[in-house]
């Protein structure tokens, strides 16, 4: 790989992940070139900068690859250490972060794609589990501003791009995240009022897209 | 006056309390081990760690750290000496992307290989065959994945360098040799010889006796007793690497 200075980002519009990376980077002020990938036919410079997993998000930056979006995540907060700190800097609330961001990254996605992919028992079984996990979060934020505390932070971060997904959990699960976790939902609001978040897509778009994906894998 | 008494809540059969145990020693902080019979968890753990209900936790003072990577990164950040983690914030993206391979990746696919069998078994010996290739490319040049000293990666391939040799005797494959992973199994070596690890591993017929103990019954639910990163039950693997 060529020792090209700057910082590129591979990435996929509606992914969450890839939209950590794209937050973090507007949270800092960072100006980077965007390139949508073809997850279907990948390119050359995708399987070569995440030869593991052969997936997006990547950062490049000065030539060299950094992959797993919160990895990515804690990276652009300890290089552009000057502006908007993300992670706290005593090492308890450092670890409560990561525990947070850890946590929506266990539970978050992988509920969600059962909520949308499977039907019945085992749908209703994932519909509970996300109310269970929305509530747990929110409990967390309590009345925090952010789940930073009053600044936008590393858990603002990694859960913020999954609300765009609130929609499509909502229609397939057939229930309102709002009556569930209303002050989630007032966090989400405040969030996407930054400028950073604002680029979040448009949550019709993500549940076409997720239809999109139903079609394709024949569930339905 | 501010607690500053550090316990940790663990198991002598868990790598992962291992993990958190070889960081407090490389830092020679002053700690107390609390054993945690994880058939009837004490209060203490529920109530320090009621998210996941798991060892190991750290009790700093009024504090409490769960997940042992996280355990790892306070460790070293809340104690002077020793360090864990590189400096350079790139060298940190490569040691933290290689610690999630090895508890994405690597363990649940050698785990996977120990308690299942026929078509689905070799499946996962072949997966776990790769991810073992991929993780001793990062040893080439060097004596440790944290260079000359063990770092963020060496604890968390823990797993690998003491317990891999007693599950897969147990389960009777062998995955893990000389022979095919000479770099790994040299660096194996030379982790367990480190006095900080050395002083916190297991007896090994120990652990030899308890996983045996536990054969039949992860044979007999096929729901081997391991989580992935998503909280479930690694499926079968795929023909294609997707």
């Amino acid at each position: 790989m060529a020792s090209e200075k700057g910082v590129t980002l591979l990435d996929f519009w509606v992914s969450p992940f890839g939209q950590r990376a794209r937050i973090a980077l507007a949270e800092k002020g960072v100006q980077y070139e965007y390139k949508e990938q073809n997850l279907v036919e990948k390119s050359d410079l995708l399987l070569k900068s995440n030869p593991v997993y052969k997936k997006i998000p990547v950062l490049i930056h000065d030539g060299k690859p950094v992959c797993e979006s919160l990895v990515i995540v804690q990276y652009i907060d300890e290089v552009w250490s000057d502006k908007a700190p993300l992670l706290p800097s005593d090492p308890y609330q450092k670890a409560q972060a990561r525990f947070w961001a850890d946590y929506v990254d266990k539970k978050v996605f992988d509920c969600g794609t059962r909520l949308w992919k499977l039907k019945g028992e085992e749908q209703e079984a994932a519909k509970k589990e996300m109310i269970e996990i929305l509530q747990l979060l929110e409990a967390q934020l309590g009345d925090n501003k952010y789940f930073g505390g009053d600044t936008f932070g590393y858990v603002d971060v990694a859960f913020i791009p999954f609300t765009s997904w609130f929609y499509t959990y909502e229609t397939c699960g057939n229930f309102s995240i709002e009556a569930v976790a209303p002050k989630l939902v007032k966090w989400a609001k405040r969030c996407m009022e930054r400028e950073s978040v604002k680029t979040l897509y448009d949550p019709n778009k993500v549940y076409e897209f997720v239809c999109y994906l139903k079609k394709k894998f024949g569930v339905e | 006056m501010e607690d500053t008494t550090v316990k940790l809540l663990g198991t002598k059969g868990s790598p992962f309390s291992h993990r958190a145990e070889v960081a407090l020693r490389l830092k020679d902080v002053k700690f107390e081990f609390l054993h945690e019979d994880l058939a009837h968890k004490s209060d203490m753990l529920l109530r320090h760690n009621p998210i996941h209900k798991k060892v190991p936790v750290l009790v700093h003072g009024e504090k409490s750290i769960a997940e042992s990577l996280i355990v790892i990164e306070y460790v070293d950040e809340a104690f002077e000496g020793y360090n864990i983690l590189p400096s350079d914030p790139y060298e940190r993206a490569m040691a933290r992307f290689w610690a999630r391979f090895i508890d994405d990746k690597v363990i649940p696919a050698f785990w996977m290989s120990c308690w299942t069998d026929g078509e689905i078994q070799k499946g996962f010996i072949a997966q776990s065959k790769e991810t073992l290739t991929t993780l001793q490319r990062q040893l080439e040049g060097k004596k440790f994945f944290g260079g000359d000293s063990i770092g963020l990666v060496d604890l968390a391939g823990c797993m690998i360098a003491f317990w891999f040799a007693v599950l897969q005797e147990v389960a009777g494959i062998n995955l893990l040799n000389e022979e095919d992973y000479p770099v790994l199994c040299r660096w194996a070596e030379d982790y367990c010889s480190v006095r900080a690890v050395s002083e916190s591993l297991p007896d090994k017929s120990f652990l030899v006796a308890h996983f045996a103990s536990k054969k039949e019954k992860m044979f007999a639910t096929k729901a081997p007793l391991l989580s992935t990163k998503a909280g479930r039950p690694l499926p079968p693997p795929l023909k294609s690497n997707g």
